[in-house]
């Protein structure tokens, strides 16, 4: 009865063969070239990070004896010596960076994603973001302003306040992230059972945070130690080392600095230590990254 | 008796003293966070303040006048705009195809998730390596590389170019990653339910859906490629002259400021401020930009 209705589907205009895919068709060709182009590009974008890695792991280790870490630059021509004072200004620099930076940025995040209410937080994440965008070279020019013309002096000061402004957006947005992902729940039950607001803050959200919190401070440092721009008229570089008698108050050496001098002299054995020195810095950032990775991969409460 | 004294006791308000502590607090924290508000305020008014001297010297011919001359006095910045367009420019020009390959082969299911995580986090590294260290290689590895078959003799514009696409290349392809993988998987459900193959989906779909997100991601690295510094410093030449080849050695804002800060005095030190803040004006517009299109992505 039904059965005119069901047509025979050798007889039908619906040719069933079209279903399957066609490998020469145009549009297969088109979608797997367009394939094997993205994969292309995905290796081609990786490549120069391998090529940098191997140059460093080459050139960084020949260069690294173990009194680079202790001696001070050498002299143009004159084998030997090493960049101590330079690691020492570095960690000084980042230090003072971080005294500043991470009580304003912890508390600062803590302020966005606990107590802040519309439009005010949205203002200042949207100039958290912005003042990660201002070139770091902007940074040293108003650091120079700010603090080398008003005391009269090049200091690890100065490097360490331009550090500082580097590093304070970074903490602000993971401290922010961090407290974040600490469920509602947790808040609701410190509460419940008569906790105040600083309480619940201090002794249950944060330390639930801290993993993360700690993470992105050492991103933060990483990132502050391979900067060069900031330090270039703020601390300067010298051949000697940080002077605790002048409170610091003098041209400070550090290690991003001393890559970019000793890469633009014609001479070798400096050329060698910029090397060694790079490989430090691409060390710690990696090292950083990748224990920041492992860190955040468990996003658990 | 005793227990219900306690019950009460109890349920008294708090003391006014750590009422006081909890306001304390919070306004503590709301105090660092404006501070964060401040300081933005701060570098804006510090730079500007700084060239004011400059502005009224040079005026806005500064901006197109091309000599450099701190024993003439003559001070402009033609070439180095020119240098820090151009190289952003070229960069832009390769970093946006490749960034937006890997964005794509990274949000499909070309790799096994574990696979794909790897790559992801190698492309992030990318952005991690330090500026100087670019610098470093790129002067004693791809200099001498790239002249061994193009007209190229030393520093010049197509290095620093080159260098500064690999360092935008994260920023593009994370961005536009996030954008692509916040599509709602309907669209792309709905386009492949009419018969469209993976690509017409991606291109026809998917792209056009996630262009917001995708054209913050590529102004934000343009903004990173207008103000980098150090490794366009140490690749670029520091020519102050303004030449088509890119195998000429050229100038940037960044790279102008770099080289002749720490050395300048008196005027040379006005006109540097100025150039600074021309610089700042310059990212800042284009960082406002990029935020209010990746917020937007983010609020779909």
């Amino acid at each position: 009865m039904a059965s005119e209705f069901i047509q025979d589907p050798a007889k039908s205009s619906f040719n069933s063969a079209s279903l399957r895919r066609n490998p020469t068709s145009p549009r297969t060709l088109f979608g797997l070239i367009m394939s094997g182009i993205a994969g292309l590009f995905t290796i081609l974008a990786i490549i120069p990070l391998v090529i940098i890695l191997a140059y460093l792991l080459g050139k960084g280790i020949a260069a690294l004896r173990p009194e680079v870490f202790t001696e001070l630059p050498p002299p143009p021509m004159v084998p030997g010596g090493g960049f101590g004072n330079a690691i020492l200004g570095t960690a000084i620099m980042v230090g003072i960076g971080m005294l500043i930076s991470v009580p304003i940025g912890i508390m600062a995040g803590i302020y966005l994603s606990e107590f802040s209410t519309g439009k005010l937080a949205d203002w200042i994440r949207f100039l958290t973001n912005v003042l990660s965008g201002v070139p770091s070279i902007i940074i040293g020019v108003f650091a120079y302003g700010v603090i080398v013309l008003t005391t009269r002096s090049y200091s690890a000061w100065a490097g360490g306040f331009a550090l500082a402004i580097l590093m304070l957006p970074i903490i602000v947005r993971t401290t922010d992230e961090a407290l974040k992902l600490v469920p509602q729940e947790v808040r609701q039950a410190s509460i419940g059972v008569g906790a105040n607001d600083y309480q619940t803050v201090l002794q249950i959200v944060l330390p639930a945070a801290v993993p993360a919190i700690i993470t992105g401070v050492t991103l933060s440092v990483a990132r502050a130690a391979g900067e060069t721009a900031p330090l270039l008229f703020t601390a300067l570089f010298t051949q000697y080392w940080p002077n605790w008698n002048n409170l610091l108050f003098e041209p400070t050496a550090s290690l991003a600095v001393l890559v970019y001098n000793f890469a633009i002299v014609p001479f070798q054995n400096q050329q060698e230590l910029a090397w060694a020195a790079a490989f430090i810095l691409v060390v710690l950032v990696l090292l950083t990254s990748i224990i920041s990775r492992i860190a955040t991969a468990r996003r658990t409460y | 008796m005793d227990q219900s004294y306690t019950n009460s006791r109890r349920l008294q308000p708090r003391p006014a003293i750590e009422r006081n502590l909890d306001k304390a607090f919070v306004w503590a924290a709301k105090i660092f966070a404006l501070a964060i508000a401040g300081v933005f305020v701060w570098i804006t008014t510090q730079v500007t303040f700084q060239a004011m001297p400059a502005i009224s010297e040079f005026g806005l011919g500064f901006l197109w006048t091309s000599s450099w001359n701190p024993v003439n006095s003559q001070f402009g910045i033609l070439p180095a705009v020119y240098g820090t367009i151009v190289s952003s420019f070229i960069a832009l020009l390769i970093s946006i195809p490749i960034g937006l390959g890997v964005a794509i082969f990274l949000s499909e299911d070309y790799l096994p998730p574990k696979v794909q995580r790897i790559i992801v986090f190698l492309v992030e590294l990318l952005a991690a390596v330090p500026s100087v260290v670019y610098g470093l290689w790129g002067i004693f590895v791809l200099i001498p590389f790239l002249s061994d078959f193009t007209p190229l003799r030393g520093p010049a514009m197509l290095p620093a170019a080159l260098i500064l696409s690999v360092m935008i290349l994260p920023t593009i392809a994370a961005i536009s990653r996030d954008a692509i993988t916040s599509v709602p998987i309907d669209l792309r459900q709905a386009a492949v339910g009419l018969g469209a193959t993976r690509w017409e989906a991606i291109l026809k779909i998917i792209i056009p859906a996630a262009s917001s997100g995708i054209i913050g991601g590529i102004m934000l690295a343009l903004g990173r490629a207008l103000g980098e510094t150090m490794a366009v410093t140490m690749l670029i030449g520091n020519a102050n002259t303004i030449n088509p080849s890119v195998f000429a050695p050229s100038n940037t804002i960044a790279s102008l400021l770099a080289n002749q800060f720490a050395e300048a005095s008196g005027l040379q030190v006005a006109a540097l401020l100025y150039a600074a803040l021309i610089l700042f004006i310059i990212t800042l517009i284009v960082n406002i930009l990029a935020q209010l299109l990746v917020t937007r992505l983010q609020r779909i």
